[in-house]
């Protein structure tokens, strides 16, 4: 949907340091405006976290760059793509196919705060499926590409066990070596360690944090305010739709500037 | 005295059911197959007809919408008579023998095949949509996040998986398309009711033949149970959901003692 009050037409491209270029983001479910005139940009390497209330649109904004929701209005690029769009021969913003959209979300890594990893596959089969399936990689170096990644989330003794006798902490830590079996650009977290039992969240967050240490970029909806303290480089604070304080954990933790910031670390921390 | 008056022929009862006639097991292999390759038909049809009521398309759905409506909403006998005599007093089609690999199939069993598998096929899509519709929601959009399109997601993620709610009532389906077979006697398949009803005229022992074909009938379903039992353990061990030391009876047997098992609230 190309609603008429954004830009018809857009430089694809765009700004060489940003990874992720999101303006002024318009999103509504029905009467209700979630999402009013969000933007954000985050560099190469970044790792921006976004809090807030429930409600405040996070999780909204998150779907909004791997499309998972189209915006009413807004330009989303990702790695240099207009996300859910093209340009025509005359430089006019119109609908992206299903495989082209496919295609921009196979560069952006997705993880859900309740894992959804395939049931009926094991952890390895479920890390394979992306590159077999989608690119097109054979089942040998699909297979090595998913042990390392397995490894690299401390899951080797767990190749072949299927997510009915994984715990939380070890179905997450899959999902995230499902994601980055693809190779992705972007990392999107969507409040990854909510449905956690307290005691596993801290393996699910050190895998995070080793990503962020890899000079990931990503973007994490999270209420671990202590986390996001320590692995964000800017926190984002969502309230009623609207960024209303962004900054470095410092400024946003220590100083904040708005009110509702100060209320929602208030009942927070 | 009662006893005196009872007519049932011990021996010819045990003779046609131990020593049935070859024309008795013709039927019943013509029971067997029409349902088999109906039910396969079924299947794939169903499918699409399933998929179909899903489209963005809102003609497609309208569509797949309207053959389900009919299919379901009209017997099958009716459905019967259209298709092979209907349609040849009409001149639109007349079903002929056919021979291929040698087989003469009758044109009274490819009617039959036709029809049954069209009207289980509307059941069938019925079953499967709501097997697709009981599979989460995220299962689609982690394979969208892996950079899958909506019909690889479809065929690799949710399809497989929606297969664990369609048994169960796929199976209950088709035990009751195997006895519904019997109608096709209507249109003159020599099916195992018929065979039994040229049995029974030409014998007159009418009690003891269909005593015959009720065990015969309740044998194929009896197998059928079985088959769906190991059908669905395998299903569950493709999950990963292992009961230890449990055999294809067991499935059975609880089967036969809890009737909720038949239905889709078997998950676990």
């Amino acid at each position: 949907m190309v609603s008429p009050n954004t830009p018809e037409t857009i430089a694809e491209g765009g700004g060489e340091n940003f990874i992720v270029q999101a303006t002024e983001i318009w999103k509504s479910f029905g009467a209700q405006d979630v999402l009013k005139g969000v933007s954000l940009n985050v560099a190469r390497g970044e790792v921006v976290v976004l809090i807030g209330p429930s409600g405040s649109g996070k999780t909204t904004f998150l779907r909004c760059i791997n499309h998972f929701e189209t915006p009413n209005s807004g330009v989303v690029q990702v790695n240099g793509h207009l996300i859910g769009s093209k340009l025509d021969r005359n430089g006019r913003r119109v609908d992206a196919s299903a495989r082209e959209v496919a295609k921009q979300r196979a560069e952006i890594g997705f993880v859900f705060q309740h894992f959804n990893l395939f049931p009926n596959r094991t952890a390895l089969e479920n890390v394979m499926l992306g590159p077999v399936k989608v690119q097109q990689m054979s089942k040998d170096k699909a297979r090595s590409v998913a042990i390392d990644q397995l490894t690299k989330v401390g899951l080797s003794n767990k190749m072949d066990t299927y997510p009915a006798q994984l715990s939380g902490g070890q179905k997450q830590r899959v999902a995230i070596a499902r994601s980055l079996a693809m190779n992705p650009a972007l990392m999107l977290f969507d409040e990854p360690t909510s449905a956690l039992d307290p005691e596993v969240i801290g393996e699910v967050l050190t895998v995070i944090r080793d990503l962020a240490n890899d000079g990931m970029t990503m973007i994490i909806v999270s209420h671990e305010i202590g986390f996001a303290r320590e692995v964000a480089d800017r926190v984002a604070m969502f309230d009623d739709g609207q960024i209303v304080e962004i900054g470095s954990p410092q400024q946003v933790f220590d100083n904040p500037t708005q009110v509702r910031t100060k209320t929602f670390l208030s009942k927070v921390l | 005295m009662l006893t005196s008056t009872l007519q049932f022929d011990t021996s010819f009862f045990w003779h046609e059911l131990l020593r049935p006639s070859s024309g008795f097991l013709g039927g019943l292999w013509r029971t067997v197959y029409i349902s088999i390759i109906a039910q396969v038909i079924a299947v794939i049809i169903g499918l699409a007809v399933a998929l179909a009521r899903r489209s963005t398309l809102r003609l497609v759905r309208s569509v797949a919408g309207f053959y389900v409506w009919v299919l379901r909403g009209t017997p099958l006998l009716v459905q019967l008579v259209i298709v092979y005599d209907g349609l040849a007093a009409t001149g639109i089609y007349r079903f002929q023998d056919m021979t291929f690999l040698g087989v003469t199939v009758l044109a009274s069993v490819q009617a039959a095949i036709v029809t049954l598998a069209l009207n289980e096929s509307a059941y069938m899509s019925e079953i499967i949509r709501s097997g697709l519709a009981a599979v989460d929601v995220g299962q689609n959009e982690a394979a969208l996040s892996i950079g899958m399109t909506p019909a690889q997601s479809m065929r690799y993620v949710v399809v497989p998986q929606a297969m664990r709610f369609v048994i169960p009532p796929l199976g209950n389906d088709f035990n009751a398309m195997m006895k519904s077979t019997s109608v096709l006697s209507v249109i003159g398949v020599p099916e195992m009711f018929l065979i039994t009803q040229e049995i029974s005229s030409s014998t007159f022992h009418t009690f003891e033949i269909f005593m015959d074909a009720a065990l015969y009938y309740l044998a194929l379903t009896t197998i059928w149970t079985f088959i769906q039992a190991w059908m669905e353990a395998k299903v569950d061990r493709s999950w990963g959901i292992v009961r230890t030391n449990r055999s294809v009876f067991t499935t059975v047997r609880e089967r036969f003692q809890d009737p909720r098992t038949l239905g889709l609230s078997r998950r676990a």
